[in-house]
């Protein structure tokens, strides 16, 4: 083989491969499309295309008042968890990042153990203590422990970032006497906006997708969050064939974070790296 | 500064943790509200109860198994993908995009559209294979080992293009020259791969093993939307979960949710044993 025609063969395997590689990752989320779009006795057989494309299981999707309480609720909480994680994470991450503290690898240490839990492991007793004081089956109910779980990725991606300070800047500020509160607040964090949104995205998108904790400490509507909501459509899939709404309901809650998230591609891949390689 | 963060992970998963002990350790049913007493013989009765049932070792045995092979395959994928991705210079921003879809299309969707890819009416899958001329009839998540085979698929779609542009950060970051000094010598692309590329991962590579192998032994999500745990696919977090909500045995989920707990741990101990070592001898 000549070198010529061995590139040659070289580049035809790649294109190749590029096209195996999209449509492995492109076509099952197709397939729910194709299924999303169908209705009554088009839901069974299987064909690449629907015969009569139709938007009747999105427009019932959109007045189920049950999914679209769960919609909110899963608003809510993603945010509310992801606001709370970076104003309790950020100020930890710089201290560990930059100020003289004793047991500083202990402490990280121990933040990143709490990575390893598995969340079956604090479902019961959640479970008891938040039927015994009330939090069961609420919001708060749920936003606590995502905080808890998504609290070591934000502090590791900011510790990452804040370390990358130069510690001139720092000392300009002490010179000039501000406290390390006042020179975190007003010099350091509208440098780190980059991390902060990768570290925003990666707890909301946690919190968004969540689903052990969302169906053991929620009982009805009014605190299930969507991928709960999604999960109890799907009961009742034996006796009517609510296949082709719960296909709609998933397209229609994947899409957002679809587009968020090749939107931000690199920040998150690179937030990613930064949080698992440097921490 | 650290202490708000500390205190809120301390409460909210440090102490759960101890009271999960606690729970285990007792007779506690939701059945039975107000009875409470310590779990005979010696307050571990839920403990012999779990490791002498047989659910329990079949639940561990395909956690393990699935972690197992899931982990591999999606390693191997993933370094594929990514080497192939490096070669690319045209539409690799759409590839990019393309390959960002599997991880961020959420986890119980994810079970529900290969539950539709794999229904024998509905999906695409026994299609497919009648067309290659192979069996086309099987009842994919109603059969063993099947319904195991597709929770692997699934979990391998989602997860093993991410670690393929977690892998891409990491080649890029390998210098041209260093390919091009070992082509000068003669190594050959196979060579070069193996004494080169590997190496120069290892760290990239071993922080993607340790996440999703702990991610792997917590699997919920797939085998509760896809079979809720029937036919070989019941593993540690569903079992101890099932026990908890769906039985209302507090104290027997309890034990379960430690014991999973202990599996967990234990693996990352030995792999952080297995790191140390030669952490720094990359050759």
């Amino acid at each position: 083989m000549t070198a010529r025609s061995r590139r040659r063969l070289a580049t035809t395997g790649t294109v190749v491969g590029v096209i195996a590689v999209a449509v492995i990752c492109l076509f099952p989320f197709y397939w729910l499309i194709n299924l999303s779009l169908r209705y009554g006795s088009e839901l069974s057989s299987a064909s690449v295309f629907p015969e009569h494309p139709t938007l009747r299981n999105y427009t019932s999707v959109l007045h189920d008042a049950d999914f679209l309480a769960a919609l909110r609720n899963s608003a809510v909480v993603a945010t509310t968890t992801t606001l709370l994680a970076l104003l309790v994470g950020a100020p930890a991450a710089y201290a560990l990042a930059k100020l003289p503290l004793r047991r500083k690898g202990l402490i990280l240490a121990g933040v990143l153990s709490v990575t390893t839990f598995p969340a079956i492991a604090v479902a019961a007793p959640l479970f008891k203590l938040w039927t015994d004081i009330g939090l069961y089956n609420t919001l708060a109910g749920l936003i606590l422990p995502y905080l808890v779980f998504t609290l070591p990725l934000a502090v590791f991606i900011l510790v990452a970032f804040f370390r990358d300070v130069p510690d001139e800047l720092e000392e300009a500020a002490a010179l000039d006497g501000l406290d390390p509160w006042r020179t975190f607040a007003r010099i350091v964090l509208p440098l780190s906006a980059p991390a902060l949104v990768t570290a925003a995205l990666l707890t909301f998108i946690f919190a968004w997708n969540e689903f052990l904790l969302a169906i053991t400490l929620t009982s009805t509507p009014h605190a299930r969050t969507v991928p709960a909501a999604i999960a109890f459509f799907t009961g009742s899939i034996q006796y009517e064939q609510p296949l082709g709404t719960i296909a709609a309901a998933s397209v229609l809650i994947s899409v957002p974070l679809i587009v968020l998230v090749v939107i931000f591609q690199r920040r998150i891949v690179s937030g990613l790296v930064a949080g698992a390689v440097k921490g | 500064m650290v202490s708000p963060a500390i205190a809120v992970m301390v409460l909210v998963a440090g102490f759960p943790v101890l009271y999960a002990v606690w729970l285990s350790l007792h007779e506690y049913s939701l059945r039975t509200p107000g009875l409470s007493r310590w779990a005979a013989p010696f307050a571990l009765g839920n403990y012999l109860t779990a490791l002498s049932s047989q659910e329990f070792w079949s639940a561990l045995r395909t956690t393990l198994a699935f972690t197992a092979i899931s982990v591999v395959l999606e390693l191997a994928l993933g370094m594929a993908m990514a080497l192939l991705m490096q070669r690319v210079a045209r539409g690799s921003a759409f590839l990019r995009a393309a390959v960002l879809v599997p991880w961020s299309v959420l986890t119980v969707v994810t079970a529900i559209m290969w539950r539709s890819v794999f229904d024998p009416t509905l999906g695409f899958v026994n299609t497919v294979l009648g067309a290659l001329g192979l069996p086309a009839d099987t009842v994919w998540l109603g059969s063993t080992p099947q319904a195991f085979v597709v929770m692997v698929v699934a979990d391998v779609w989602k997860t093993a293009p991410f670690m393929a542009l977690l892998l891409l950060a990491g080649l890029q970051g390998i210098p041209r020259e260093t390919y091009e000094a070992a082509a000068v010598d003669g190594a050959s692309a196979w060579q070069r791969f193996w004494r080169i590329t590997l190496p120069l991962l290892r760290s990239a590579l071993l922080v993607a093993l340790i996440f999703r192998t702990l991610d792997a032994l917590r699997i919920f999500d797939l085998p509760y939307t896809l079979t809720k745990g029937a036919f070989g696919t019941d593993t540690l977090s569903l079992l101890a979960f099932r026990q908890l909500q769906e039985q209302g045995i507090v104290g027997l989920g309890s034990a379960l949710s430690v014991l999973t707990f202990l599996v967990v741990m234990a693996i990352s101990v030995i792999y952080i044993r297995l790191m140390r070592p030669n952490a720094g001898s990359a050759r």
